[in-house]
């Protein structure tokens, strides 16, 4: 595998864009603490979900579970292991959060669909349970909500929100980009050799066994990170409760409404369902006049992202990635042809 | 034959020796033996249900059988998995198409290379330069296998969206991009015409001429089998009811009456 000239193209865009545009053009702390570091955390544990559910189609529903267990692995990392640093610290919780993703994938050789999703919950409900019940995950916090330590790196303190906004971009990059790589090469073809037909994969000397729980540790390991990061420049305080199963659905909703299966689905649809209810809020109190009701917003919210998932099931199962690639395609062959008919008329006279 | 072999047929290469297979109380082969010999094209014939696809599922470990053994290049092998046969250089293709649907013909001929493929994961997320130099003599193998078969116009083609015929096409090329050295096709002509036939017979003689591969097929037009295969074995009713080359076969009195039908 190459990257195309297109790949080189996107890439630039989009560092031009969130390394200079970005940061000299938004100067509002809101958009970064409420909008883009979350977006970021999202997509990231998205692409986690993306890994097991999109490529190795595996019905798995418990990125939040392997978030929580990053993110309080990263608090007692730094507590206490502090020579780990930060970056050693998000690398040694993903893994922390990877192990985890090893032993609640095993039941995926044995059982598959939607029973595959009721056993991967019990990940989601474990991990929660075993943080509250031991003292020693929160340090003995008896108030139920612990402060994150602050973001240190190379010595450098990283707390404005433009600088955790770097801190979880640049993170973000360099996971996107490994993903990418897996999943264009021999990686990403196994897995999806497994989704398609798991007895034609190990025919071919794909083991099952290998690919199902190597998808489960990767994608784990995304969803620790991105849970760390989550905790730590989002939140910046630490409780279980912040991941819970509705978590775990927003993720899988996100996965589904982006595209099964893209990368670049993922931050679609993580900035859709993180976007929509600042839009939503924003008619209702721009057009309506607070006339609205905040809970009635929130709950014709629900409705359309379920409405939504029905309709792209049946019409559309690659999601909005695949909407975006459509558009694009019907653009170019709209400027192609307009160029057609001008050479035309330039020829005529 | 009267032409040369480039690739003599040689000693056994594979052997199947009293397999008995049951699903509950319904007896799909029964004390079945028969061997396969290195380089030879063979065939495996009978009535719909004679446990065709049952013997090859069986050599292949996708079912274990109650009883007997398969031995490969004169070495038994216990606990069969499809996976432990593709690494022994065994492949296969299936009776009702089991390609990858979503991915594109090229990535399905490449998942054939999964065993020329040594890299892990870690290596694949960093493109180290192995990877690279890996990939790419992955990719030229297949862009070969996609010129033999005549496929090149499709190959980005997402595989679910190919008519019959040229799945039938993508899933031989994935088992030769496997560069096995014994190859089991399951009805590799079903539901072609007479010239997507002819093509590949020629495909399957020119395989197993160029590279020596043995050829294992099940098929149900006797011209085809008759024309193609060095030695024919008959299976009904899960028994060998006759082994031998095409001439034997056809003068076969037992294979007679089970085509088509004995007076009672």
């Amino acid at each position: 595998m190459t990257y195309t000239k297109k790949d080189l193209i996107n890439l630039s865009v989009c560092m031009v864009l969130s390394l200079i545009i970005i940061p000299t053009f938004i100067k509002t702390e809101y958009w970064y603490t409420s909008i883009l570091i979350p977006w970021l955390c999202l997509a990231l544990a998205t692409i986690g979900q993306q890994i097991v559910m999109g490529y190795t189609g595996q019905l798995a529903l418990g990125a939040a579970g392997f978030m929580a267990a990053g993110a309080f692995a990263m608090f007692n990392l730094i507590l206490r292991v502090p020579d780990l640093g930060f970056v050693g610290s998000l690398i040694v919780s993903g893994l922390i959060a990877a192990a985890f993703g090893i032993l609640f994938g095993l039941p995926s050789l044995k059982v598959r669909g939607i029973y595959l999703m009721v056993a991967t919950l019990a990940s989601q409900f474990f991990i929660i349970w075993m943080i509250d019940k031991f003292g020693w995950f929160k340090n003995y916090d008896s108030s139920g909500i612990i402060t994150a330590q602050d973001i240190v790196i190379l010595g450098k303190p990283f707390t404005t929100p433009l600088a955790m906004y770097l801190v979880c971009l640049a993170v973000t990059t360099v996971l996107t980009l490994l993903a990418m790589n897996m999943a264009r090469g021999s990686t990403g073809r196994n897995w999806m050799a497994v989704r398609d037909m798991d007895i034609a994969a190990e025919s071919m000397g794909v083991s099952l066994l290998r690919t199902k729980v190597q998808a489960f540790a990767i994608s784990a390991f995304y969803c620790g990170v991105a849970g760390a990061l989550f905790a730590f420049c989002y939140l910046k305080s630490l409780e279980p409760v912040a991941f819970d199963i509705k978590l775990s659905f927003k993720i899988l909703f996100m996965c589904i409404l982006g595209g099964l299966g893209t990368i670049n689905g993922a931050f679609i649809g993580a900035a859709f369902i993180l976007l929509f209810p600042v839009f939503l809020n924003a008619v209702g109190n721009n057009v309506f006049h607070g006339a609205i009701d905040a809970t009635i917003i929130s709950s014709i919210e629900q409705v359309i992202f379920g409405l939504l998932m029905i309709v792209f099931m049946i019409y559309e199962p690659l999601g909005m990635a695949k909407l975006w690639e459509n558009l694009k395609q019907k653009l170019r062959s709209k400027f192609l042809s307009a160029n057609i008919k001008n050479l035309k008329s330039l020829k005529k006279s | 034959m009267e032409y040369e072999r480039k690739f003599k047929i040689g000693k056994p290469i594979l052997e199947v020796n009293n397999i008995s297979l049951s699903f509950g109380g319904v007896k799909a082969i029964t004390d079945t033996s028969f061997n396969v010999l290195e380089h030879e094209v063979r065939a495996i014939i009978g009535p719909n249900g004679a446990g065709k696809s049952s013997m090859l599922n069986c050599i292949n470990g996708i079912y274990k059988p109650q009883q007997g053994t398969v031995s490969f290049r004169g070495q038994q092998i216990d606990n069969i998995t499809p996976n432990i046969m593709a690494q022994m250089g065994l492949s296969r293709t299936f009776q009702n198409l089991a390609l990858f649907k979503r991915m594109s013909v090229l990535d399905n001929i490449l998942v054939g290379r999964k065993l020329h493929t040594k890299t892990n994961f870690l290596e694949v997320a960093l493109q180290l330069p192995k990877v690279k130099k890996e990939e790419k003599l992955n990719r030229e193998r297949s862009e070969e296998i996609i010129s033999f078969l005549e496929i090149e116009d499709i190959k980005d083609t997402p595989v679910g969206k190919l008519p019959y015929g040229l799945q039938k096409k993508v899933e031989l090329g994935r088992a030769l991009a496997t560069d096995s050295t014994i190859i089991l096709l399951d009805e590799p002509m079903a539901g072609m015409n007479v010239e997507e036939k002819r093509d590949m017979c020629r495909f399957i003689l020119k395989v197993n001429d160029e590279l020596g591969t043995t050829m294992v097929l099940i098929e149900h037009d006797m011209g085809v089998v008759m024309d193609i295969s060095d030695r024919v074995v008959v299976l009904d009713y899960g028994k060998v009811i006759g082994d031998g080359t095409p001439d034997e076969i056809m003068a076969n009195q037992k294979v007679i009456d089970a085509y088509l039908g004995v007076e009672h």
